[in-house]
């Protein structure tokens, strides 16, 4: 199983120097904030920093190669290629594919809407007999969970809107894990699509992946796996996980914005029509009609981002180089950290499970009596960058009663010391705000 | 961020209001056949709601008044604070004065947390407290949460004179 966090001492981790190392990659790391405090950054949930090997990676692909890609016999469109075709690669291999199964795209969120879009398309009649696997109508169910990313849900209702199919969703346990005691009867003949994510951006809970899968696989439906969270942080096979699709982003794994990635299975992104039509993703085009080129170029229309998509395997590289064991280790003894951390403020109650088992060093929690806007504002006062609202997951605060949480995510360039003074500043937000340590809250 | 900023941020007015809220929990409107008008709001950044409620009446000289000005949601405490202190100030004041002192808030807002003369100090009173709120582009939504629901709500409630309407959305937004 590679979906979940090592044990402490599976492996050792990072050591201090191997840390400050890391910690030297990143250039904005270093900075100061107002009043020369130093930056507390757990927010790596939202977005990752970038080492520098990845910006340097984007300018030297714009200094050295640029040109456009898959065209032109000159020499630095031939370069161009490479360094785009070798990220994909770099990506592909990270994530434990072939690299025609990655089609890049613009982030997480239009990997999902590709597939989505794509099964309308087939629902239309695009893409002829070998696209009727993705054909939906009414009776047929989509399949979600409560805990999903609006980016796994919106897709989905949506979907199901046009083509009326029905959406249903697995529901959650009090500790924010996934319910699978109605799997049985939630996924059944009816579900055409089971799309979950591999581990929540609020809860940090990971997905029971294999049993999801093995349900979906039995009744005959697609997975779709939202792996933003998981992929930067664990050692992710996508296709011993066999799953169908998975989508995720570079920003969130160290590297740029505006580049992300679909994995379909090769007979798959065969089968499914194209979404996005127009140039270099066509082989012949007459007046009358056209056919598409395969995949992953069918998905691919337009130019596309090619510095960034250059980062992002460069990102995916460094992270590979680092090594994924060695990461997940080291966040499991942040994850730790956060858990201890929050645990000994009084009032604090955490959104998730609260032991450091099949979970990311991603905490959401409230302060009772206080907002989570201003449990923020008091943090950042020490430096200490957290995120605050519903997370794009207002379902799932929904479901435990709750509007906004604060939440704070580290990435592998993280320390203890940092989430220490995360739990120091964490200690004074109700005293701030006039409420007692031990007991009223006045509201 | 200096301890100053800080308490410029979340002046003890603020805090005082947010604890213990004006307006809060909606009015039932008054059976006099005035006119009342509601509005939902929702913060986006944090799924934060408020549903604010205005009963418009005419006084004795024929100028519309608002007569009750009552709210209920959740919010963080400048949003709560925020609300509160415009429903005492607004409460009981011809419609034509509240839109005004809404048009002087947004002003406030876009400020960068300096102060606003003397006069507009004066009218905004209580409201003045929130001037360390320009220097904070994050929060600024909270502060006007209410002011754009009251807004609403004056137009759901049909009334049609006032000051000119300025678009401001997009600094709301900031």
């Amino acid at each position: 199983m590679t979906q979940t966090v090592d044990p402490p001492g599976a492996t050792s981790g990072l050591t201090d120097a191997e840390l400050a190392a890391v910690r030297g990659d990143f250039p904005l790391l270093g900075r100061t904030l107002r009043d020369g405090r130093p930056l507390v950054y757990l927010d790596s949930g939202a977005t990752s920093q970038k080492p520098d090997v990845v910006l340097d990676a984007e300018r030297d692909f714009y200094t050295q190669r640029n040109a456009a890609v898959h065209r032109g016999a000159h020499q630095l469109a031939e370069e161009a290629t490479d360094a785009f075709e070798g990220a994909r690669e770099q990506v592909a291999r990270f994530v434990g594919v072939a690299s025609d199964e990655i089609v890049w795209t613009s982030n997480a969120t239009a990997a999902i809407n590709l597939v989505a879009y794509a099964m309308s398309n087939a629902t239309a009649g695009r893409g002829g007999a070998a696209a009727r696997r993705f054909v939906l109508g009414p009776g047929d169910e989509i399949v979600v969970t409560e805990a999903e990313h609006h980016a796994n849900l919106v897709p989905w209702q949506e979907l199901a809107a046009r083509t009326g199919a029905t959406l249903r969703w697995l529901g959650l346990h009090d500790d924010g894990r996934i319910r699978t005691d109605d799997l049985a009867t939630v996924v059944g003949d009816r579900t055409r699509v089971l799309a979950f994510g591999h581990a929540s951006n609020v809860t940090g809970a990971i997905a029971p992946v294999a049993e999801l899968v093995a349900r979906a696989r039995e009744v005959g439906a697609l997975t779709v796996l939202d792996a933003c969270q998981s992929v930067p942080h664990l050692r992710v096979d996508l296709t011993a996980l066999g799953v169908d699709f998975a989508a995720f982003s570079g920003h969130k794994m160290l590297g740029p914005t505006g580049v992300g990635a679909l994995y379909g299975r090769r007979e798959l992104l065969e089968a499914l029509p194209p979404v996005m039509t127009g140039g270099s993703m066509v082989e012949v085009v007459t007046m009358e009609s056209t056919t598409f080129a395969p995949p992953p170029q069918k998905f691919e229309a337009g130019t596309q981002m090619v510095a960034q998509a250059v980062g992002m395997g460069v990102a995916a590289s460094y992270l590979e180089e680092l090594g994924m064991d060695a990461v997940a280790a080291h966040e499991h003894v942040l994850a730790q950290a956060l858990l201890d951390a929050v645990a000994s403020v009084p009032h604090v109650r955490v959104l998730g499970p609260t032991e450091a088992v099949d979970r990311l060093a991603t905490v959401a929690f409230v302060v009772d009596g206080v907002h989570a806007h201003d449990v923020g504002q008091v943090l950042d006062d020490a430096g200490v960058a957290v995120r605050v609202g519903h997370h794009c997951a207002q379902p799932l605060h929904r479901r435990f009663g709750i509007t906004a949480t604060a939440r704070a995510s580290a990435s592998v360039y993280t320390t203890v010391d940092e989430i220490e003074v995360f739990r120091e500043a964490l200690s004074g937000v109700r005293a701030f705000f006039g409420l007692t340590a031990d007991g009223g809250d006045g509201r | 961020m200096s301890a100053t900023a800080m308490e410029q941020l979340y002046q003890q007015v603020i805090l005082d209001h947010a604890k213990d809220p004006y307006g809060h929990g909606l009015v039932p409107p008054h059976e006099h056949g005035e006119r009342v008008g509601e509005s939902h709001q929702v913060n986006t950044t944090c799924g934060d709601e408020l549903t604010l409620r205005v009963e418009v009446a005419q006084d004795a000289t024929g100028q519309d008044v608002l007569r009750s000005v009552s709210w209920e949601g959740q919010g963080c405490s400048i949003s709560r604070a925020s609300v509160s202190v415009l429903s005492e100030l607004v409460t009981d004041i011809p419609v034509a004065d509240a839109e005004r002192l809404g048009e002087t808030f947004r002003e406030l807002m876009r400020s960068r947390g300096v102060p606003l003369d003397e006069a507009a100090q004066d009218a905004l009173g209580d409201a003045t407290a929130f001037t360390g709120v320009g220097k904070f582009p994050a929060r600024i939504k909270c502060a006007l949460l209410g002011w754009a629901a009251l807004r609403d709500a004056i137009v759901k409630a049909g009334v049609h004179e006032g000051v000119a309407q300025h678009d401001t959305e997009h600094e709301e937004d900031a």
